[in-house]
């Protein structure tokens, strides 16, 4: 076998992962050096990207060069951004100046419980951004620089920024702990923004980026290769069900429009997520639609900058306005969450041209939604089965023990706990609870959100995935589980590396994968696979 | 040594203040006119940081959500820790500002590499001691109310009543004291030996420690080792109150050290991490309601962005969602 390499986990050996200590180094933080290890860094974001979509200073440079080729006026840049964004912000300044560094939110952060380094620390990686506005902004910072935490804005800062702001997954579990909520990932996305205004960022993002900008989507699919793919797994479908059906795509005067993570379409085990999202609404006989130019509901603008996000998020207001619909429907996705439900409204609203949603199966209005007009897929189908409008058979699922991964975003940012629980619970019958600390608004990152989720990254991603992992493993022990399910795109990627790294033998699913496999259908055949093409029941 | 540093400059302040009154004679700047001086600063310090906190814009209405949504009529949701109404923000920071709330969540993560797990349990040492520290604290301001009102309210001599209950010592001892100091104490030690916290603590998170521990050790020598002059303290306290500052003759130097280190740390107020306490409620992952997909939040600054509109996306492709039979809207 050849020697494995620093982007594949076997690389890691797991008593090294183990064995770290949690002791500061000996010297000061702001006297200790990054280190760009290979397998803890993303490769930069190629100038084609950034040019495309207007970035300045977009350049070839590499992370472990000493010279990042930073324009003559860099500091001017920072500074200036740095101030304008402060100006207008409220939560910024208020984070900026009242963390009292008590250190509840040091070990609640994954990266640092799984990698022990002190600038994992949310008090830390906020105090990399604080320290420099204290030194160039503050009359006590310039005066008494160290002695009030204070310094001043060097290349040396723009590259520890550029290591901790991408070894954050801006999950947000350091927020629940904070007395003043003091939010890292906040100050996080504003240190990628500053970065940004320099030409940096890395690759597995902006690429994405560009490709949605362009063609409507992160994984560049065109809109023909989007038919085929969904015509696709219709085949499948059809196979397994013995049910032909004809996804609607770009139809004007639908009721519906569904949007979904890109993810969906490309990758499993998000494809079976996406099956199932079809064989549901196929069954409820639904007047919904794809839409090509709508065809990503996550936003990796997300996480370049606030402009950015907006600017990937407005194609989805337009598009609906554009065929008619009268309400929007999104699929699993976890940040594509944290945008539709905290920022959409407010960037690209008001969508005072769609209805609030109202389901034309059991009449339920969702008055949670009567401003964005944006129904969570999970809202929309534990209103279904709570109205007795579905039918399972669960045992079809019975080789699976579950557990469930509350996503970041839509448990920090959103507080959707119940829906999907209720969903899993009537579709199958083992279902098992992950430690109470590793749940719901305690949920653990997978290590690979905010666009952290590449290979190149892996020692951090393992890391950072350990706290999730390990909490897999504990169901696994105690209760022979077997499936992790999920309501999120990126889940989907990065969670089975972790899982097969830390609780091998776990399979990732997504909930509505599960809710077809035991959904009866109308006029169905007797089912023999699932969506995976697997045999279902004990006749192997 | 970011600590020593800290304590240096206490003992310091502390030396400043009993030489000036000791040496030079300056009773009545220490006990007159400096307090106004440190008052004035403070108001203003503070009023300045507030108001420019409160006039900056909220641009998006980010709750950090720690409970159930409002969704589905049959699923509960959290109404305190994720609130969808005014009520129930105000309730949430209630909860966040009178009783610690989120420190109350704190969990220590252990991590255990023999067994190859990491076990979370509830760590809520600090959390009793901020609210040792803070409740102590408020109701200790509280009862020196006595010092400048005459007569004394009731409501303060029941609280002055209440807090020295078991009534032991002379003068007794209250309780409020003791939770203030010990309160104080552990988080100093937690930010002397846990290597962490040292780790992050700088020397601004130090001074205000020992600046408090001073003022809480001058008043509780004055009270209870030196036993000072009261009514003495008291006039200069209503002379203060009534813009007429005056000098009690015979009032022990730790008095004026005790006004001296207050003024310092009025003035200090303002320009440091202990404006949290305003902090905290303009907040907005906590002072907002979660009700964003229910009502619009508007943010001032709004800007139109540049966009791939349709109509450039249907030009990009026309052909080839033509040729897939995708509807198109120019032929
Ligand atoms: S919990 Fe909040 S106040 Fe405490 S160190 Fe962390 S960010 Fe600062
Ligand atoms: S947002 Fe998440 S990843 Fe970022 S510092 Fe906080 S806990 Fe760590």
């Amino acid at each position: 076998m050849a020697t494995p390499k620093p982007d594949q986990m076997e690389y890691y050996k797991h008593d090294d992962m183990w064995a770290v200590d949690f002791l500061p180094p000996s010297t000061g933080w702001m006297e200790t050096p990054v280190n760009f290890r290979p397998g803890s860094f993303i490769y930069p974001g190629k100038p084609k990207h950034l040019e495309y979509l207007g970035i300045p200073n977009p350049r070839e440079w590499e992370v472990t060069a000493d010279d990042w080729k930073l324009p003559d006026n860099w500091r001017e840049i920072v500074l200036k951004t740095l101030r304008n964004r402060l100006e207008r912000s409220r939560t910024l300044q208020v984070f900026m100046d009242v963390c009292v560094r008590c250190g509840a939110c040091a070990d609640k952060c994954h990266f640092f419980i799984g990698g022990g380094d002190p600038k994992n620390m949310p008090v830390l990686r906020a105090e990399l951004l604080r320290s420099v506005y204290r030194g160039e902004f503050t009359t006590a910072g310039r005066l008494l620089g160290n002695l009030v935490g204070a310094r001043k804005l060097t290349i040396d800062v723009i590259k520890e920024w550029f290591s901790y702001f991408f070894q954050c997954t801006e999950c947000r579990r350091c927020s629940v702990y904070c007395p003043y909520g003091i939010d890292t990932a906040e100050l996080t996305m504003l240190g990628r923004e500053l970065l940004l205004e320099l030409g940096i960022t890395v690759n597995w993002i902006i690429e994405p980026v560009s490709n949605c900008y362009r063609t409507g989507n992160h994984l560049g699919i065109l809109p023909h290769g989007l038919k085929d793919t969904l015509e696709f797994f219709a085949e499948d479908i059809e196979e397994i069900t013995g049910i032909a059906i004809e996804p609607p795509i770009n139809k004007k005067g639908a009721e519906i429009l569904f949007v979904t993570p890109s993810g969906d379409f490309l990758a499993d085990p998000g494809t079976f997520t996406c099956m199932g999202y079809m064989m549901l609404f196929h069954e409820l006989g639904l007047d919904y639609t794809w839409s090509t130019y709508a065809s990503e509901g996550g936003n990796f603008g997300l996480f370049t900058s606030a402009e950015m996000m907006k600017r990937l998020n407005a194609k989805i207001y337009a598009e609906a306005k554009r065929l008619g619909v009268k309400w929007i429907l999104g699929g699993e996705c976890g940040h594509m969450w944290r945008v539709l439900h905290q920022y959409m409204d407010t960037m690209n609203g008001p969508a005072d041209f769609l209805e609030v949603p109202r389901s034309p199966v059991t009449g339920t209005v969702f008055e949670n939604a009567r401003s964005t007009k944006m129904v969570h897929i999970t809202e929309f189908t534990a209103d279904l089965i709570q109205h007795g409008k579905l039918k399972f058979d669960p045992s079809r699922n019975d080789k699976l023990r579950v557990t469930f991964h509350d996503s970041c975003n839509p448990a920090r940012g959103m507080g959707l706990f119940e829906e999907p629980r209720q969903i899993i619970k009537s579709v199958c019958n083992n279902f098992f609870e992950m430690p109470e600390n590793t749940i719901r608004e305690q949920t653990f990152c997978c290590g690979g959100g905010a666009g952290l989720g590449t290979d190149e990254n892996m020692e951090m991603r393992l890391r950072g995935g350990l706290p999730r992992g390990n909490a897999v493993k504990y169901v696994q022990d105690k209760f022979d589980v077997n499936t992790l399910a999920c309501v999120c795109a990126i889940d989907r990627a990065t969670l089975q590396t972790v899982c097969d790294y830390w609780a091998p033998g776990v399979e990732v699913t997504g909930v509505h994968e599960m809710l077809a496999n035991a959904l009866v259908m109308k006029g169905e055949q007797k089912r023999t696979l699932n969506l995976r093409m697997e045999p279902i029941g004990d006749d192997e | 040594m970011n600590a020593l540093y800290s304590l240096i400059a206490v003992l310091v302040l502390v030396a400043v203040a009993i030489l000036g009154v000791q040496a030079l004679g300056l009773q009545l700047f220490f006990g007159g006119i400096l307090p106004y001086f440190a008052f004035a600063v403070f108001l203003a310090g503070v009023v300045f940081r507030i108001q420019r906190w409160a006039r900056a814009p909220v641009p998006f209405r980010i709750p950090t959500t720690c409970g159930q949504q409002y969704s589905l009529p049959w699923i509960k949701s959290s109404y305190l820790d994720n609130p969808h109404t005014t009520t129930g923000v105000i309730g949430r920071m209630l909860l966040e500002i009178l009783f610690f709330r989120s420190l109350f969540r704190n969990t220590r993560a252990g991590v255990e590499p023999g067994l190859k797990r990491v076990v979370y349990s509830p760590s809520l040492w600090m959390w009793i001691a901020a609210l040792a520290f803070h409740w102590g604290m408020a109701i200790l301001l509280f009862r020196h109310l006595r010092f400048f009102l005459e007569p004394v309210p009731q409501v303060v001599s029941a609280v002055i009543w209440a807090d020295g209950f078991f009534q032991v010592g002379v003068p007794v001892f209250y309780i409020t004291t003791f939770a203030f100091l010990l309160g104080l104490f552990y988080l100093l030690l937690r930010r002397l030996f846990i290597p962490q916290i040292r780790y992050i603590s700088l020397p601004n998170d130090f001074f205000p420690l020992f600046l408090l521990l001073g003022i809480g050790t001058t008043g509780f020598l004055m009270r209870h080792v030196v036993k000072t002059d009261v009514v003495g303290i008291k006039e200069m306290m209503q002379g203060l109150v009534g813009f007429h500052p005056l000098v009690s003759e015979g009032v022990h130097y730790l008095f004026y050290t005790h006004i001296f280190l207050v003024c310092v740390l009025l003035v200090y107020i303002p320009f440091s991490k202990i404006m949290h306490m305003g902090g905290v409620f303009l907040s907005p992952t906590r002072n907002l309601a979660n009700n964003n997909r229910m009502k619009r939040h508007v943010n001032p600054w709004n800007y139109p962005v540049k966009v791939h509109t349709y109509p450039e996306y249907e030009d990009h492709f026309r052909n080839k969602m033509k040729e897939a039979g995708i509807p198109v809207e120019k032929d």
